[in-house]
């Protein structure tokens, strides 16, 4: 993660955008931006629904802050990206509860919580206050997305596994007895292992596949 | 009233524990358990801003909610919330120099620990008085360095076991928070007014 800030600006977007989603997957490799995420994990609809809002929230402050990352003095950056961040979860916050708000009831207090999310505030320091516009919104973007990938497969599966539905449709069979285990919070726990653990499993096979016929 | 305060304590320390039931401060709880001794003090400092937080958030909703400006609380608590743990660090250096030592730089960590935020939020929306809202903000102190002492010491165990090298580092520890979390069910339904 070190050396991500020190890219040159000409670097290939598509590049960007690739980091984001796989090698540099923020849930699944770097372990950013955990904690509002995993209690939200339990349906994947508010997996869906939380990792939208939550691209929303860094691609507009990464827009923002590569807009005026000119005049932010540099003592009191983390401040004024902070506030810049909080403006938009409130926007956010607010747009969620005047259109769905079963889902605001769902989510609670966990949507405010993205302003503390440790992956959007690495993203603006590490690439949004350096790079121009294109570059930190292709990296946000990218990272939103794998943020997703990791987020909605973590939440299907619970719900999956937990209720015997999928994005609220019933897909086991009548017989099936759900796992209550993986509504529990300690379900969500033990589903991200199994899902680092094969992330790791399916990295290092898809490398030795690569490097074969070479 | 005595009971009651009660129930909010036992309510936020056990039942319904801010790292093992609401995944909240998993960060500090991932990267900062590895050593018993340092998990303990991080837990008290971050119980102390928890106080400050909720103290804070307690004036700031009475002021906005005299201005009617409700929206803003977002913003106010985390700018108050930043700057507190700024000004309770100047404090705690100028009074007691040894205990800054100790603390280090975990004061500065901890305002982008989100269970300090959601102490503020979780007060808010459940409508917690401000003896309350401490008790709770106390009480999920507690919880969390709980979570954290056991956690470091499990982890100090680990480092004799022969851990299969897939599983190394993350995997392994979320494991562990998982079961964990499910011991803390047992607690269910205790202090279950609140």
């Amino acid at each position: 993660m070190a050396d991500a800030g020190m890219i040159s600006e000409r670097e290939d977007g598509v590049e960007r955008l690739r980091l984001g989603f796989w090698r540099e997957n923020p849930i699944l490799v770097q372990a950013l931006g955990m904690c509002p995420v995993l209690a939200v994990s339990n349906t994947g609809v508010n997996a869906l629904t939380m990792s939208l809002a939550t691209t929303f929230v860094l691609l507009s402050s990464a827009i923002v802050i590569s807009t005026i990352r000119g005049i932010i003095p540099r003592q009191v950056r983390l401040a004024c990206f902070v506030l810049v961040i909080a403006t938009f979860v409130t926007l956010t916050d607010m747009a969620v509860e005047a259109f769905a708000l079963e889902l605001h009831q769902a989510l609670g207090a966990f949507l405010p919580l993205i302003v503390v999310n440790c992956m959007i505030l690495s993203r603006i320091e590490i690439m949004a206050s350096r790079q121009p516009i294109s570059v930190a919104a292709l990296d946000a973007i990218g990272m939103g997305a794998g943020f997703m990938l990791g987020l909605v497969t973590l939440g299907s599966l619970r719900e999956l596994l937990g209720r015997g539905t999928l994005f609220g449709a019933q897909v086991m069979p009548d017989r099936f007895e759900p796992w209550q285990v993986m509504q529990l919070p300690g379900g969500g726990f033990f589903t991200l292992a199994a899902l680092v653990i094969g992330f790791t499993l399916l990295d290092r096979s898809l490398k030795r596949w690569r490097e074969v016929p070479a | 009233m005595t009971q009651e305060l009660w129930g909010v304590f036992l309510n936020a320390a056990l039942v319904n524990n801010f790292v093992l039931a609401y995944f909240l401060g998993i960060c500090p709880f991932l990267g900062v358990s590895a050593k018993l001794d340092s998990a303990g003090r991080m837990g008290l400092a971050v119980t102390f801003v928890m106080l400050v937080a909720s103290l804070c958030a307690f004036g700031i909703n009475r002021l906005l909610g005299m201005i009617g400006a409700e929206y803003l609380s977002l913003i106010s608590y985390i700018v108050v919330i930043a700057s507190s743990v700024q000004l309770v660090e100047m404090f705690v250096r100028k009074t007691s120099p040894a205990l800054f030592k100790q603390l280090g730089i975990f004061l500065p960590l901890i305002t982008t620990n989100c269970a300090i935020l959601a102490v503020a939020l979780f007060q808010t929306q459940r409508e917690y008085g401000l003896l309350e809202g401490l008790v709770f903000a106390f009480g999920a102190g507690m919880g969390f360095t709980l979570a954290l002492v056991l956690m470091a010491g499990i982890r100090e165990r680990l480092r004799l076991v022969d851990v299969p090298d897939v599983a190394q580092g993350m995997a392994i520890t979320l494991v562990l928070a998982g079961i964990l979390s499910l011991a803390f069910m047992g607690f269910a339904g205790m202090g279950a007014s609140a």
